[in-house]
C-alpha cells in the first residue's frame, strides 16, 4: 500500500485566549486523516469547524499544539516539501500594484525553474484561467471572481503534485464555480492529489472520491459522499397546480401552497393512491421526487448533538 | 539567497509604485528649494542653512518612511493577507523578513539620492563653484541612510511583535531614546543612586546611538569628516542591525498568522 | 444646468467676501499687535539647554532659525524704534548654543550687545561672554580676539584688557600683523584716535554684513571728524600765538594761510568755531547729532 499523500497525526491547536491568556479554545482536536494518492477529497464543515485550521497548520501558517503531519513523506516543518504543493488560501488577496502577471511571475520565482520556463509557465496559466486580456492590469482594479482565478492560477503553476484549496467557491457566480470544478477535474485527471474544503454540499457531492467531515474540531466521519449520508427515504414529494373548489381534493389539507403550486408529503406506499386522487381532481402534476435527508441537516444533528453535550457537561459537572 | 533577492526586488517594485513615496520626495526637495530664500532675510548664512535644512529634510522624510513603511512591510502583509500564498511557497520565513529590510533599504538610498542631489543643486545656486570641502555632505547623507537601516530594522522587529500603531509608536520612542543615547551615558543626577546610574548607562549602550551619525554641525560650516568615523559607523550600522534582525526573525518564525 | 450656475456664482461671490473679510481683519490684528511692545509678543524663548534638548539631531538648523530671529528682532526694533534690545542676549545665547560654531552670529552679537543704546542693547560684559564662549568652541578663529579687542577698548575703555586681547589674538598663525602692533599700541597709549579709526577701518573693510559695515561707517566719520576738530585746535593754538587772539571763524585760518582749502566734515558740512574757541562740528551737520559732539 501506498504512502498517504497527506497525513496528520493527532494534529491538535488551541488558542490561548481572554485575560493573561489563561483560557484556551480548542479549534481542531486529535486529528487523524490520510489523503491517498490521485485523489479529490474533501474537507466539509460549517462554518467555525475547523478546516481553515486544519489547512493553514498542514501550510505552516500556524503552528500546531500537538500532534504532527506529512505532506509527501515530508513533515510540514521541511521547508522544501512546499516545492511540490500549491496553496489557494481563502479569500486571497495580492498584491494590488502589480498586474496578474508580475504577481504568477513573482510567486514563480520562489521555485526551481528557468526563466524561459517561468515565462511560458505564466503565459499557460493566464490563458488558463481566463486572465490572457486583463494581464496587464493592476490588481486593484479585479473583481473578486478575477482574483479567485489568479490565486488558482499561482497554485497550480508550478505543476504540484498536492493541490489544496481553502473554499475555492466561496464568492464565486456559477459560471466561476464551475470553472473551477473543471479544473478540479482536469487535476484529477493529470493524477494530481487534490484536497479542498467547502461548505457547499453539492460540490463535494459531485466532485470528491472520499470526503471527512469536522465538526467543532472533531473528525466525525470519513468516506464517499454517498457513506456519509444514509439514504433513507423519508418519502415524496409531489408538486401540483390545482385551481379547482377547496372542498373537491382532500390533499390540500396537508398540503402548503408556494406561489402558484402546491406542495404535498406522501409515505412512499401511498403515492399511487395521492397521484389518482389528484388526477380525478383535474390537478395538474408538477413534479415527483425522493426525499432525501441532506448532509446540511446531517451538519445541524451534528452541531446540536455537540452542544447538548457540551450543556450536559455542564450540568454535570464533570 | 535568490529567495531573499526576490522578496527585496519585490519591496523595492511596492515602494516605488507608492505614490506616497513620491509626494514626500517632492516636498523634501520644495523644502531645499525654499532654503534659498532663508538667505534673504537673514546674515551670513546662506550655504549653512541650505546644508542644514537640506540634511534635515532628508532625515526627517527618511524617517517618516523608515518608520511608516518599515512597520507596515510586514504588518501589511498579515493584515491583507497576501502573506498567506507566499508562506506556502518554499521560502523560510527570514528569507522574507531580510528581504523585505533590504527592499526598503535600497529604497531609501534612492530616496536620499535624489535630495543629496536637490541639495547639491540649491548649493549650487547660492554659491558656485563648489569647493571639494562640499564633498562631505555626501558622506552626511550616508551616516543618515546608515542610521535610517537601523530605523527599519527596529520598526520590522515592533511590527512582529505588536500592533501597527503600537510598533510606529515604539520605534518612534526608541528614536528618541537613541538620540539622547550618548547624554545619558553621562548623566550626573543628584538625586539617583549608583546603582541606578549605572543602569541608565547600561541602557545607553543597547540603545542605538544616533548620535553617531549626525555630522550635520561640522558640514554645514564645510568641515570635514574623519574617515575613521565613517567606517567604524558602517561596521555599528551593520552589527545593531543584524542583531535586531535576528531577533525579528526568531519572533516572526513562530509567530500564528491569523 | 442654471441652477449649477448660480451655485456656482453665489459660492464664488462667498468665497471672495470670505477672503477680503479675513485680509481685513488681519491687518486690523497687525497693526493691534505692532501697538504691543516688541518684547512683550510671543518669543517663544526658553534656554539654550532646553531648545537643544528638542531639537533632536537638528539642533544646527535650529540655531540657523534662531539666528535668523536674532536678525529680524533687531531690524524690527530699529524700524519701529522699541525696546532696549532685551531680547538680544537670549536669542543669540540659544543660537550659539544650539550651533556653537555660526561664527557670524558671534560677531554680529558682540557687535550689536556691546554698542550703546540705540545702536546696540549697551551690554559689553554679554558680549565679551558671548566671544568667550565662541572662542571656546572655535579656537583657530582669531578674529573673535579682534572683536573682543573692539569690545573692551570701545565700549568698556579698559585698555589693558584690550592690549592683552589683541595680543592672544596675534599668537594664531593667520592673524593678520597689526593685532601684534595694535596690542603694543593700545598698552602704551590707551585710547587714541588714530587706533579707534585704524580698528573701525579694519572691520569696515573685512565684514560682509551690511548692518556691521553701516556701523563702522558711521564710526568712522565720527573719528575722523574728532581728528580734524583736534587738528583744527591745534591750528587755532598756533593762530592764537601768533595773532594773540582765537580765530572766531574758518576763514580766519584760511586768510592766515595755514589752510588751503575750507575743510568739511566726511558728511560734507564746514567746520566752525565755537564760542569758546574750540573747533566744533557744523549745529546743521547729522554728525552734531552724535553723542560724541554733543555740549558738555
Amino acid at each position: 500500500m501506498t504512502q498517504p499523500v497527506i497525513e496528520t497525526e493527532n494534529l491538535s491547536k488551541e488558542y490561548p485566549y481572554g485575560f493573561l491568556h489563561l483560557k484556551k479554545k480548542t479549534s481542531l482536536e486529535g486529528l487523524n486523516l490520510q489523503v491517498e494518492q490521485g485523489e479529490v477529497f474533501g474537507f466539509l464543515g460549517p462554518n467555525g469547524a475547523g478546516k481553515s485550521t486544519t489547512i493553514k497548520l498542514l501550510m505552516r501558517l500556524i503552528f500546531p499544539t500537538s500532534g504532527t503531519a506529512r505532506i509527501l513523506g515530508k513533515s510540514i516543518e521541511d521547508v522544501s516539501m512546499h516545492q511540490d504543493v500549491g496553496y489557494l488560501p481563502e479569500q486571497p488577496y495580492f498584491y494590488d500594484y502589480l498586474t496578474a502577471a508580475e504577481v504568477l511571475d513573482y510567486f514563480a520565482r520562489f521555485h526551481k525553474l528557468t526563466a524561459a520556463d517561468r515565462r511560458a509557465r505564466v503565459e499557460k496559466m493566464l490563458k488558463k484561467v481566463g486572465l490572457e486580456t486583463a494581464k496587464k492590469i493592476q490588481l486593484r482594479k479585479y473583481s473578486k471572481g478575477m482574483l479567485q482565478r489568479v490565486g488558482m492560477a499561482q497554485a497550480i503553476l508550478h505543476d504540484p503534485e498536492v493541490v489544496v484549496l481553502d473554499e475555492p467557491m466561496s464568492g464565486l457566480d456559477p459560471m466561476g464555480r464551475r470553472e473551477v470544478r473543471d479544473i478540479i477535474l482536469e487535476l484529477k485527471k493529470e493524477g494530481r492529489t487534490v484536497l479542498f474544503s467547502t461548505h457547499i454540499l453539492s460540490d463535494a457531492e459531485t466532485l470528491c472520491d472520499r470526503v471527512g467531515v469536522i465538526v467543532g474540531g472533531k473528525l466525525r466521519g470519513v468516506g464517499a459522499p454517498g457513506e456519509i449520508v444514509a439514504i433513507k427515504a423519508q418519502g415524496m414529494e409531489i408538486l401540483f397546480e390545482f385551481a379547482g373548489e377547496a372542498k373537491s381534493l382532500l390533499l390540500l389539507s396537508s398540503a402548503t401552497k408556494s406561489g402558484e403550486s402546491y406542495r404535498v408529503q406522501v409515505a412512499e406506499e401511498n403515492v399511487y393512491a395521492a397521484l389518482d386522487q389528484l388526477k380525478a381532481a383535474n390537478a395538474r402534476i408538477l413534479s415527483v421526487a425522493q426525499i432525501k435527508p441532506t448532509l446540511e441537516e446531517f451538519f445541524m444533528n451534528l452541531v446540536a448533538a455537540d452542544r447538548a453535550q457540551a450543556n450536559a457537561v455542564e450540568v454535570s459537572g464533570k | 539567497m535568490r529567495n531573499v533577492w526576490t522578496v527585496a526586488t519585490n519591496a523595492f517594485r511596492e515602494a516605488v509604485r507608492d505614490r506616497v513615496l513620491y509626494n514626500l520626495v517632492f516636498f523634501a526637495l520644495l523644502m531645499i528649494g525654499a532654503s534659498i530664500l532663508v538667505g534673504q532675510i537673514s546674515i551670513g548664512i546662506e550655504e549653512t542653512v541650505i546644508v542644514s535644512l537640506g540634511l534635515t529634510a532628508t532625515s526627517v522624510i527618511g524617517l517618516m518612511i523608515a518608520i511608516f513603511i518599515g512597520v507596515g512591510l510586514v504588518s501589511k502583509e498579515m493584515d491583507k493577507r497576501t502573506l498567506y500564498a507566499l508562506l506556502a511557497k518554499p521560502v523560510e520565513r527570514w528569507q522574507f523578513l531580510i528581504g523585505k529590510f533590504i527592499g526598503l533599504v535600497m529604497t531609501l538610498a534612492v530616496n536620499t539620492v535624489v535630495m543629496a542631489a536637490g541639495l547639491y543643486a540649491a548649493l549650487w545656486v547660492v554659491k558656485h563653484p563648489l569647493v571639494r570641502n562640499d564633498a562631505y555632505v555626501l558622506v552626511a547623507v550616508y551616516l543618515i541612510l546608515l542610521k535610517l537601516a537601523i530605523i527599519v530594522a527596529l520598526a520590522m522587529l515592533f511590527s512582529c511583535l505588536t500592533t501597527p500603531f503600537l510598533a510606529i509608536l515604539f520605534t518612534f520612542g526608541i528614536y528618541v531614546a537613541g538620540v539622547f543615547a550618548q547624554d545619558l551615558r553621562t548623566v550626573q543626577a543628584v538625586n539617583l543612586s549608583e546603582g541606578a546610574m549605572r543602569l541608565m548607562r547600561g541602557i545607553s549602550y543597547l540603545l542605538p546611538n544616533f548620535e553617531n551619525f549626525n555630522v550635520m554641525g561640522a558640514v554645514a560650516h564645510g568641515e570635514p569628516v574623519a574617515w575613521a568615523l565613517v567606517w567604524q559607523a558602517t561596521l555599528y550600522a551593520l552589527l545593531y542591525c543584524a542583531t535586531v534582525l535576528a531577533a525579528g526573525a526568531a519572533v516572526f518564525s513562530r509567530r500564528d498568522l491569523k | 444646468m442654471k441652477r449649477r450656475a448660480i451655485t456656482g456664482i453665489v459660492l464664488c461671490a462667498f468665497l471672495a467676501m470670505g477672503l477680503t473679510g479675513v485680509w481685513r481683519l488681519q491687518k486690523k490684528i497687525d497693526g493691534q499687535r505692532e501697538a504691543m511692545s516688541l518684547e512683550r509678543q510671543d518669543v517663544l524663548l526658553w534656554p539654550g539647554s532646553v531648545v537643544k534638548k528638542l531639537s533632536l539631531e537638528y539642533a544646527p538648523l535650529a540655531g540657523a532659525i534662531y539666528w535668523t530671529r536674532a536678525v529680524q528682532y533687531y531690524g524690527e526694533s530699529h524700524r519701529l524704534s522699541q525696546g532696549k534690545l532685551e531680547l538680544l542676549w537670549p536669542l543669540l545665547d540659544v543660537a550659539t548654543t544650539l550651533d556653537p560654531h555660526l561664527l557670524v552670529a558671534y560677531r554680529f552679537g558682540s557687535t550689536f550687545l556691546s554698542a550703546p543704546f540705540p545702536t546696540g542693547a549697551g551690554q559689553p560684559d554679554l558680549a565679551i561672554k558671548l566671544l568667550e564662549r565662541g572662542i571656546n568652541e572655535n579656537p583657530d578663529y582669531w578674529r573673535f580676539y579682534q572683536d573682543m579687542g573692539n569690545v573692551y577698548y570701545f565700549d568698556m575703555k579698559d585698555y589693558l584688557k584690550a592690549s592683552q586681547a589683541f595680543a592672544e589674538g596675534s599668537k594664531n598663525p593667520h592673524a593678520f600683523i597689526w593685532m601684534k602692533v595694535m596690542a603694543a599700541k593700545i598698552a602704551a597709549e590707551g585710547q587714541s584716535l588714530e587706533t579707534s579709526y585704524f580698528l573701525w577701518r579694519d572691520v569696515y573693510q573685512t565684514t560682509t554684513d551690511k548692518t556691521v559695515k553701516e556701523n563702522a561707517e558711521r564710526h568712522l566719520k565720527i573719528v575722523k571728524a574728532q581728528m580734524d576738530l583736534r587738528e583744527l585746535d591745534r591750528l587755532a593754538d598756533e593762530f592764537e600765538k601768533q595773532k594773540k587772539q582765537r580765530p572766531t571763524r574758518l576763514g580766519d585760518l584760511l586768510q592766515a594761510g595755514m589752510i588751503n582749502v575750507m575743510p568739511v566734515d566726511p558728511e560734507g558740512f564746514a567746520y566752525v568755531f565755537g564760542p569758546g574757541g574750540s573747533a566744533q562740528v557744523n549745529s546743521k551737520s547729522p554728525l552734531a547729532k552724535e553723542k560724541e559732539f554733543q555740549k558738555k
